[in-house]
């Protein structure tokens, strides 16, 4: 009889044994962090920065955004499955991954990333993946094939955005050498701002803009998804700590302090200059703030953000009024004055707060093996520059070959004047 | 019969509506429209790029009456949209060859 009871008390210890065995470094508070901001941070894009954009666009428009939002989270999330993830977080190369984790072989449910499970990592990078190109499209606006967009996401991930996570995140060089970039200044930011620019000057400017009538169609629209920006940035920098801990919550902290800090001084710099505050201007002076803040967000403090706040505002605002008035640049969306300017700003800004020397100013300290301002702050323009003019070279010869591929990436003049919603996809956004 | 044709500003819409009944005339159409003569537009401000919008929103009246009725209508319809500031719109009569109420058939004045 206690021989019986004692086996099967035995016995039924097994299934307890075999669970603490396969996740024994699993931490569950991080976990849940990072499974939530996970969520926070595909919102961003769907529908967040979809409705952002969608309503900047002309009417005729607004499903091509939409659209294009939805197709890249689709295709983005399928590549960083195939081949994706492996070329950014595998090996040991210093420039690029290998294939050992293509189709996310070894990624089981037990495998863990640091103390989060592997799968929740690489879903977590993958919503990265999906937002980058999502914030391109801004620059080819109204007058993009859709064919086009969709091959470009495909290239543009494997031979710019892969490397550079590789580069920055993935054990590559600028890791090695100590760059800051919390939650992607330079993978996200420049990459996204500068293939924008190069994207909008190959494709020529829209007829509108040469008109000069491209004002938005719906800005109740535009800043319903603004708000959402705003939230879902507290996944973007508070989930890139990967931790349910201090350093999640001042990131956020700090994120949030930008946001509003951006946004108001880019509201009155414009109440200064014309005589009028606008909701727009609010809000793309938030998202400026959010954007330079990104890279520094894990290394500063809140006295620092709300500098680095005020100087996203003012610098973003007139980067912006640069590009469209001096330049006569049709980047539609504004994605490289607002994100590009912004991640190149917010990571040499990393550089300076992150100092531990500046009373109530400082940071968190410098990268380790750094000592000095000076040598941080060079190794954050290495990075700057490295990022932006790679991006600049690999951007123009694939939006080239994608032009050989798709017969051209520019709809015809008709086409242009009809709308991509009806010549795209045979819809129309709205039925009044 | 007449047709009246009215462009008003939106805002005047309600009062003319009600001047018109209060004199017995019931039937309007209705249309929101754009337009300028000489009112300036104004200029809406999107990311530093500024646009002079010239086409000012304004509603258009119409209204089938009676030749006999036509100089009260064209009074109650003036009466309620003046404001005595430009851009208070313009006021078009057209002669009308035939009507037809389309329920019954009626023609003439008695479809009106």
């Amino acid at each position: 009889m206690l021989k019986t009871l004692l086996s099967i008390f035995f016995l039924s210890l097994f299934p307890l044994i075999s669970f603490a065995a396969d996740e024994p470094t699993v931490n569950g508070a991080n976990t849940s962090w990072v499974l939530t901001s996970t969520a926070l941070v595909l919102f961003m894009t769907l529908p967040g920065l979809a409705l952002f954009y969608g309503g900047l666009v002309k009417s005729r428009n607004v499903l091509s955004i939409l659209m294009q939002c939805f197709a890249i989270a689709g295709i983005a999330s399928i590549f960083w499955l195939v081949v994706g993830y492996s070329l950014a977080f595998s090996g040991d190369g210093a420039f690029v991954g290998n294939f050992s984790k293509m189709m996310f072989n070894g990624v089981t449910e037990g495998s863990v990333a640091g103390d989060i499970p592997e799968s929740l990592f690489a879903l977590f990078q993958m919503t990265f993946a999906v937002i980058t190109p999502a914030l391109i499209i801004g620059g080819f606006a109204e007058r993009i094939k859709f064919s086009s967009v969709l091959l470009f996401t495909i290239l543009w991930l494997a031979f710019v955005y892969a490397p550079i996570t590789h580069w920055v995140w993935g054990g590559g060089w600028l890791q090695e050498m100590g760059l800051l970039d919390f939650a992607g200044g330079t993978v996200v930011h420049i990459t996204a701002g500068v293939a924008a620019l190069v994207t909008a000057i190959m494709i020529g400017p829209r007829k509108s803009f040469v008109r000069g009538n491209t004002a938005p169609h719906n800005m109740t629209m535009t800043i319903t998804g603004a708000g959402m920006l705003w939230v879902g940035w507290f996944g973007f920098n508070g989930g890139s700590a990967l931790a349910a801990n201090g350093d999640a919550a001042m990131a956020m902290l700090v994120t949030h302090i930008s946001a509003a800090t951006g946004a108001i001084t880019w509201m009155c710099y414009e109440w200064k200059k014309y005589g009028k505050p606008t909701a727009l201007g609010s809000v793309t002076g938030m998202v400026a703030g959010l954007g330079t803040i990104t890279p520094a967000s894990g290394f500063v403090g809140p006295a620092g953000a709300l500098v680095i706040g005020f100087l996203a505002g003012v610098i973003c605002f007139n980067a912006t009024l640069m590009i469209k008035q001096k330049f006569k640049i049709d980047d539609s969306l504004d994605v490289f004055p607002v994100h590009g300017v912004g991640g190149m700003l917010g990571t040499f800004l990393a550089g300076i707060f992150a100092s531990t020397q500046l009373g109530l100013f400082s940071g968190q300290g410098f990268a380790t093996g750094i000592e000095s301002m000076g040598a941080q702050v060079g190794v954050q323009l290495v990075g700057i520059v490295s990022t932006f003019v790679y991006t600049a070279i690999a951007t123009f010869l694939i939006f080239k070959v994608v032009g050989m591929i798709t017969n051209g990436v520019r709809v015809s003049d008709d086409e242009e004047s009809q709308g991509l919603d009806l010549v795209d996809h045979n819809e129309r956004g709205y039925e009044l | 019969m007449k047709l009246i044709t009215a462009i008003i500003k939106p805002f005047k819409l309600d009062d003319v509506r009600e001047s018109l009944s209060e004199i017995g005339i019931y039937g309007l159409t209705v249309t929101e429209v754009k337009g300028f003569g000489r009112q300036k537009g104004h200029t809406e401000l999107y990311r530093g790029a500024e646009y002079v919008v010239d086409f000012l929103p304004k509603v258009k009246i119409e209204t089938a009456v009676d030749d006999e009725r036509l100089d009260e209508a064209v009074e109650a319809i003036i009466k309620a949209a003046n404001t005595g500031k430009i851009g208070d719109g313009k006021i078009f009569i057209t002669n009308i060859e035939q009507t037809i109420r389309i329920r019954t058939g009626e023609t003439g004045p008695d479809a009106l």
